[in-house]
């Protein structure tokens, strides 16, 4: 910097960034690969110039300068261009010469991401690793009393209802008079939450539908993913794999000209239609898909130009109250599949979450309702939606158990609890929580990225750049030169795992408990947390 | 794990018959309590077969506080069996005011109601004289029904049965549900001990309901009279079975499949697969699924017995026409019925229902993969 020249505001040192480039000169070997993989660009290539002064012994020669030039890597501080930590410069250094740091204050870099007066939009999560979730514990352990089941060799029927459920009066009453009866599916409680086929990637999409197939057809697991606003691939539409398949139909409509116009050649129904309302990463904001992403393919699928950023509105514009928007849409989408396809709204975990409910429960064709809490993830939002808006999801979920409860309806509309899920590396731990406090199913998304495809973002704002479509691990990008360095076998390969994995730590939740024949949903005696507070709001055990 | 008797006769028994048989089984109950429900009854019930009995314990107050009550409420008593403890008080039994067990002429306002709507009102006054009491403890109501007593006391069964002169002649009936409890509450309810009753079913469980909470929240959620309290996990056993009979017109034969329905891959080639699939999927919320032995009666003077889905408690049925038992061990069946034909002792496992049915000729299996007796 010229001795002149003037500072300007966001005019950052590198000790101002969240994330250092610390780099040993000593094992670089200018290979260029760090700079070249860098998603933010936030490395180049340097020519360092170094002087060192040599002072003769003795007093007869006067000290001279030696001037000499080495070449580096430098990191830039201009705030688009800060690290975000993601380490893929380490992942492909040979000498494993380069490592980002944290910085040991809070960064700088915040105060100046809102250049040209455009606040802060990111992918990921809430920042914030904390969750209520992670602190329940499982006490009411079989002993003595009842004998403990055997999570290796006992037979355990973990699968859950999705889809209206009648009361067993009018079940019994639509048996007698051959009357029509609400689509219910008997699925795995763990579902893949939606993310549109445009958040991710073509190979990262693949690789689940191809993960999902895998468990359903070879290993018998009944798995669900969700497609997200985004549409569905027409081929998907077409096949018979398409039951696997909850189609989701969002504010923008993104993709249902496809979709529609797919139903005559449709091999199979879809598992379910899911309405999303909200979301519990950006509650009160639509699906938003930015500019970068929108190539020809995902263009293409959702029927807009490329090239052009995709906002969903906040709320279905065309719906004017909670009669029209839940009651008509409800019946609208049963109506285009026969009413053999359940159809269920997705919300934002709210403090009117129960007043949705009981409009639901008075709705014969309301198949469920999925609520989404606050730590639930988002390929793109805005940074203050993302960390003060919503509502957690544990205390949400419960109060609309208790309430279906109150109304003798228990599981009759199955809710669906989403945001936050596994955050912490918790998956089982998490999911059987919320099942044990209502939850008839789970939903998990960022979880998925992270397992079954290596997502470094993290809670304290890693990575989290999946809004720019630059995804170092080809997981949100839909640039093929990024996205074909994954693997989609790869991807199905180890979301299998990921199930397997949970379904034996579920059954070792379970069965201590004394559970084996039937999910335990609502099982709440079964919880403890060493919070007073919480318990009292969870209306479970206060234990310590 | 608490001990189950059953007797289902001919001709009248008495109930020390069932506590001895009991006795015997000591080690699998540890003497905090017994419980008693009779039916069928012989004696001086007999010639009321329909008039409501009430069977409970009352404090001095208590008694005045009923006896005020059923006048306003157009009552009269017709028969009142008391019931004087003689000798020593048993270790841990509390000292009673007075075991009642009334037999009264139902107000002549009833004269109008239909069976089901006098049921409902025998109910309701049995829930009412429960409330009653539940804040001074002055009133403890087990039934109010005809043809129907029920006693339930702390302490060791046989010492009890003695102590309450459970012998005489009066009390014999042909139908007798027994438990001694295996007392896991420090502070000991009566309203949880077994049997449990409601109009005109009762049951007794052993072993711990895992599943509870839900069902109960389900139960409590319904608005049905009665179900509620729920002092013991086991007391859903007998209204889900309520429920399944008198709300869902289920013939009793459903009752496994509601608590224990069969698998996915069981249920295959089921001939009722399709009837069956749907009552699974709305009856989800009531699958128990604890180790559970339940014996119970029905309405008809049926005695059954039902396992849960893994068959993890134990439980026997045997005995010659005439005379049959339910017991959770071979050596209560052995005191109790000596001259049976031991190779037709039954067993009932996972997928059985055993039932003795009011004839007492024989003990008919039904296996919940046979077809439902269902009407349509």
């Amino acid at each position: 910097m010229s001795a002149v020249a003037a500072i300007t505001p966001s005019q950052l040192s590198i000790k101002d960034l969240p994330w250092q480039i610390v780099w040993n000169k000593e094992r670089c070997t200018l290979c260029g690969q760090c700079c070249a993989v860098c998603p933010m660009q936030s490395l180049e290539l340097g020519t360092f110039r170094k002087r060192s002064i040599k002072v003769a012994a003795g007093f007869k020669n006067k000290p001279e300068n030696e001037h000499t030039i080495y070449y580096g890597i430098r990191q830039r501080t201009a705030p688009h261009q800060a690290c975000v930590g993601c380490g893929t410069c380490s992942m492909v250094c040979p000498n494993d010469a380069i490592l980002p740091m944290h910085s040991d204050e809070k960064d700088k870099l915040r105060f100046h991401i809102n250049l040209g007066g455009q606040p802060r939009t990111r992918g990921g999560r809430r920042n914030d690793n904390g969750s209520v979730l992670d602190q329940i514990k499982f006490i009411r352990i079989s002993m003595l009393t009842d004998p403990a089941l055997d999570s290796g060799r006992h037979e355990f029927d973990l699968k859950t209802l999705i889809g209206r459920v009648q009361s067993p009066l009018d079940g019994l009453a639509t048996i007698k008079e051959h009357g029509w009866a609400p689509p219910v599916r008997e699925i795995y409680p763990l579902m893949i939450g939606s993310m549109s086929f445009g958040a991710l990637s073509p190979n990262m999409w693949e690789g689940l539908q191809m993960g999902v197939a895998y468990l359903n057809e070879e290993l018998g697991m009944p798995v669900r993913i969700c497609t997200g606003e985004g549409g569905c691939p027409p081929r998907l539409l077409r096949s018979r794999f398409l039951k696997y398949v909850i189609l989701q139909i969002a504010s923008g409509y993104f993709g249902w000209d496809e979709i529609i116009h797919a139903i005559p050649d449709m091999k199979e129904d879809p598992c379910a239609i899911e309405i999303k309302y909200g979301q519990g990463a950006k509650p009160g904001d639509g699906g938003l898909l930015m500019w970068h992403k929108v190539n020809k393919l995902i263009a293409a699928i959702r029927g807009v130009p490329p090239g052009v950023s995709l906002p969903s509105p906040p709320t279905h514009q065309t719906k004017y109250s909670i009669e029209e928007a839940v009651a008509k849409m409800i019946q609208s989408m049963s109506m285009a599949w026969g009413f053999r396809v359940p159809v269920y709204p997705k919300i934002s975990a709210t403090s009117t979450t129960n007043a949705v409910l009981n409009n639901l429960c008075r709705n014969p064709y309301a198949a469920g309702l999925a609520v989404d809490g606050e730590d639930g993830g988002t390929g793109a939002a805005y940074n203050v939606s993302m960390n003060h808006m919503g509502s957690p999801i544990a205390s949400n979920i419960r109060d609309a158990y208790l309430t279906l409860c109150a109304m003798g309806k228990q599981n009759e509309v199955p809710l669906i609890a989403g945001g936050g899920i596994g955050k912490n590396g918790n998956l089982a731990a998490n999911a059987a929580s919320l099942i044990m406090l209502g939850a008839s199913a789970v939903q998990i998304g960022k979880y998925v990225m992270q397992a079954a495809a290596g997502c470094v973002g993290s809670e304290s704002d890693r990575c989290n750049v999946c809004n720019i479509g630059v995804c170092p691990k080809g997981i949100t990008s839909q640039d093929p030169r990024v996205y074909r360095r994954l693997d989609p076998e790869k991807v199905a390969e180890r979301l299998v795992d990921l199930y397997v994995s949970f379904d034996t730590e579920l059954k070792k939740v379970f069965a201590p408990l004394g559970r084996s024949t039937s999910l335990p949903v609502g099982m709440s005696d079964a919880l403890g947390i060493a919070d007073k507070d919480a318990a009292d709001r969870l209306a479970i055990k206060y234990v310590v | 794990m608490c001990r189950l008797f059953a007797l289902t006769s001919s001709d009248p028994v008495s109930p020390m018959d069932a506590i001895r048989a009991l006795d015997v089984m000591r080690e699998g109950h540890d003497g905090s309590g017994v419980g008693l429900y009779l039916s069928d009854l012989a004696g001086p019930f007999e010639s009321m077969k329909d008039n409501p009995v009430l069977s409970g314990i009352f404090t001095d107050p208590g008694m005045k506080r009923l006896d005020e009550f059923m006048e306003a409420k157009g009552f009269t008593l017709r028969y009142d069996m008391p019931i004087t403890p003689k000798g020593a008080l048993p270790t841990w039994t509390p000292k009673r005011d007075a075991y009642v067990v009334r037999a009264y002429d139902v107000p002549e306002s009833w004269a109008t109601l239909t069976a089901e709507e006098k049921g409902l009102a025998c109910l309701r006054t049995r829930l009412q004289l429960k409330h009653m009491g539940l804040d001074s403890e002055d009133i403890t109501v087990f039934s109010f029904w005809p043809d129907t007593i029920m006693i339930k006391e702390i302490g060791d069964p046989l010492q009890v049965g003695e102590y309450l002169g459970l012998d005489r002649p009066e009390i014999h009936s042909r139908l007798i549900l027994a438990q001694g409890r295996q007392n896991t509450n420090y502070a000991i309810n009566l309203y949880a001990c077994h049997p449990f009753f409601i109009e005109g079913i009762s049951t007794m469980t052993n072993g711990e309901n895992t599943a509870f909470v839900p069902i109960r929240d389900y139960l409590m959620g319904q608005g049905i009279p009665g179900y509620e309290g729920y002092n013991s996990d086991s007391e859903v056993f007998t209204h889900i079975l309520h429920y399944a009979l008198k709300r869902l017109a289920l013939p009793f034969e459903a009752y496994k499949h509601v608590i224990t329905p069969l698998k996915d891959h069981e249920m295959h080639n089921h001939p009722d697969r399709e009837f069956l699939t749907k009552l699974k999927q709305i009856c989800r919320r009531l699958i128990i699924d604890g180790p559970n032995c339940v014996i119970g009666c029905l309405p008809d003077k049926s005695m059954f017995m039902v396992q849960d889905s893994k068959k993890l408690r134990p439980g026997v049925v045997g005995g010659r026409p005439g005379l049959f038992a339910f017991s959770s061990e071979i050596c209560g069946l052995d005191l109790a019925i000596p001259d049976r034909d031991r190779t037709k002792d039954f067993q009932p496992m996972h997928l059985d229902s055993a039932i003795v049915g009011p004839d007492r000729q024989e003990v008919r299996i039904c296996r919940q993969s046979q077809p439902l007796p269902l009407h349509n």
